[in-house]
């Protein structure tokens, strides 16, 4: 791995990306910093880059400039989805991606750390995964009792839980988690902001979403991007009182 | 130990179908070779190597399904690495023939004393020995398939684009081996075979000991195919299938799983050609045609995608529709073929199999979940 000398004590650092789409600039010298642990949330308008900037992260679109460095040292740019997976990099998209043919346990058991290659996974080794910390997961998210059905079967909350806890099995020091409560009806809400403050701490969570009274609800430091470059950034009180912030995205 | 893991792991459609595998190997060598041929029960010679392609189909057939019904690559160019492993049975048996052939060279087939040729081109050395001719049918398919692939899924061709640089594929082969100087008897291929390990292919026992191999082989062949995708491979080789950019995201090398299940079915669809080859008495470029490939893929639409017995089964049923169509009632048969396609397409998207399992409560089956219909969908 490219390993350099610790440049920043921050778990993900992004500084003056940039990167276009047939001229359309989507992300403009964003820069963006979050600590380990933090729980972050991320607001603002269609077309704002929120999806690019985790498409960046996770490896899906390289940037034209600027630096991504993940736990100080390592360059995010350079690696592929894979590989930006195994350093400890999560992401939950928009909408609810879980492997529909295949029971909940078997869901959990392909996202649970251990060894990923082809190799171990034919040979066996990759069953070595303990059945333990499933139970684990499974407790958290709230589908202990629906383990053995199948993923499509699954109310739209329930699949977005179950993507949650795939993430939480991967276990890594960063989640990406891309508009979670989008179509959720208002307890299955409140249960997901609980959900994630609880996971919060042991891992660094970055949540986009444009639903406030969830964001809220997160209680957290708040990022408000447009254009691709920050807009403003604070507790939720200040963010949501910020003038521009009232102009281009929360309306007056 | 490894036996019994595999019999663990089989459903009770894989249980049937092995033991009706079983069953022919002995029920159809004794109903040949030990019931006199004017009893009602005896089974003609011509009917054993008929049976014995229809089920070297099928082996090419459950090849096919494990890419396509469990990891969502549809190859439209697998009859290519059914007509290599063909090939390379074939030059064995054409260096069996020896002196015995029409110019009765020692060393050279017929067509290269024919073309004027002095000496044995490179590629034809070494297939005078079974053995060696063995691994090349294992290899060339498995070599070609990994080389093929590793450019394909590195650089993430998928759905129809894969389907289509398959079918340029099998397409180039065609063209390659037609031409005489490709040294693989051109147009009109490898024929007038003569023994096979020192036996006389034409001769009623080894008719019945090839029928044999070709059900031993597809038993194996399923029962790989089968541990693979029970294993914790198959989940991830299913998960890719369903949702290619989520496994991706969890760390799974997705173009790696993809290269490992289309390498071993292209070994697998060898082995089937090298089968074939000895009971139809012929190979030639046609083999490569891209037609082929594409009845393959109905086989396996019309038995059922991923569920590896459907596959087996739709191969034998929709070839012995042929045998029966194209002799009652030949310029029809492309029409019947199309329409059986439509029809599964449209009212059994799981095909035969699956749409059985999914009847007898076995929804837990890993069949493709409503998605068989658009298979390149993406």
């Amino acid at each position: 791995m490219n390993a350099q000398p610790e440049l920043t004590q921050a778990l993900l650092y992004l500084d003056g990306v940039s990167v276009s789409f047939d001229g359309f600039r989507a992300l403009n010298n964003l820069s963006l910093v979050i600590g380990p642990g933090e729980m972050r949330a991320i607001i603002g308008p269609n077309g704002a880059g929120k999806t690019t900037m985790m498409d960046i992260v996770t490896g899906k679109t390289r940037p034209d400039e600027g630096d991504v460095l993940f736990d100080g040292r390592v360059d995010l740019t350079r690696l592929d989805e894979a590989s930006i997976a195994e350093l400890g990099i999560g992401r939950k998209f928009q909408k609810p991606t879980v492997f529909e043919s295949q029971t909940v346990e078997d869901n959990l058991l392909l996202a649970l750390k251990g060894p990923r290659s082809a190799a171990a996974s034919l040979f066996g080794w990759r069953n070595r995964v303990k059945a333990s910390e499933l139970d684990g997961v499974l407790e958290t998210v709230g589908l202990a009792e629906h383990r053995a059905r199948l993923a499509a079967d699954l109310s739209h909350g329930q699949k977005q839980w179950l993507e949650i806890g795939m993430l939480l099995a991967q276990d890594p020091k960063l989640l990406l988690v891309d508009e979670p409560v989008a179509g959720m009806t208002d307890a299955e809400t409140e249960e997901t902001a609980r959900l994630l403050t609880r996971i919060a701490g042991n891992h660094a969570v970055v949540v986009v979403e444009h639903d406030m009274a969830f964001v809220r609800a997160l209680g957290c430091k708040v990022t408000c991007l447009h254009e691709g470059t920050v807009l403003a950034e604070g507790p939720i009180d200040a963010v949501s009182a910020n003038e521009r912030v009232i102009e281009v995205y929360l309306g007056r | 130990m490894i036996a019994s893991r595999l019999l663990a792991g089989l459903d009770l459609k894989g249980r049937v179908f092995l033991a009706a595998l079983a069953g022919l190997a002995v029920l159809v060598p004794v109903l040949n070779l030990a019931v006199p041929e004017t009893s009602a029960l005896h089974v003609p010679t011509y009917v054993v190597s008929l049976l014995g392609k229809y089920l070297s189909y099928a082996l090419l057939a459950v090849a096919l399904d494990l890419v396509w019904g469990y990891c969502g690559i549809l190859s439209l160019g697998h009859g290519a690495f059914f007509a290599l492993g063909g090939y390379a049975m074939g030059m064995y048996l054409m260096r069996q023939i020896g002196p015995r052939g029409v110019y009765g060279n020692p060393t050279l087939p017929d067509f290269m004393v024919f073309l004027n040729w002095k000496e044995l081109p490179l590629t034809w050395y070494g297939f005078q020995s079974f053995p060696y001719a063995m691994l090349m049918v294992v290899l060339a398919p498995g070599l070609l398939a990994l080389v093929f692939g590793w450019f394909a899924f590195r650089s993430r061709v998928t759905g129809v684009y894969l389907s289509i640089i398959t079918q340029a594929m099998t397409y180039a082969l065609l063209l390659a081996f037609f031409r005489n100087d490709m040294g693989f008897g051109g147009n009109n291929g490898l024929t007038d075979f003569k023994d096979i390990l020192g036996f006389n292919i034409q001769a009623q026992t080894t008719r019945v000991g090839l029928f044999v191999a070709t059900v031993v082989a597809l038993a194996l062949g399923y029962a790989v195919a089968r541990a693979m995708v029970n294993s914790a491979y198959g989940k991830v080789l299913i998960a890719v299938r369903d949702a290619e950019s989520r496994a991706r995201f969890l760390g799974y090398r997705v173009e790696r799983y993809k290269l490992v299940a289309f390498t071993v079915s292209a070994c697998m669809a060898g082995v089937a050609g090298a089968l074939y080859v000895p009971q139809v008495g012929i190979i030639n470029p046609s083999e490569f045609a891209p037609a082929n490939s594409i009845e393959a893929v109905i086989w396996v639409a019309v038995g059922g995608r991923g569920t590896l017995v459907g596959a087996a089964l739709g191969a034998i049923v929709v070839n012995f529709a042929k045998t029966w169509f194209t002799g009652a009632l030949p310029e029809l048969w492309l029409f019947g073929l199309g329409a059986l396609f439509v029809l599964v397409t449209l009212f059994l998207p799981k095909g035969v199999v699956g749409t059985l399992s999914a009847w007898s409560g076995g929804r837990r089956q890993a069949a493709p979940a409503g998605v068989a219909a658009a298979p390149a969908a993406e």
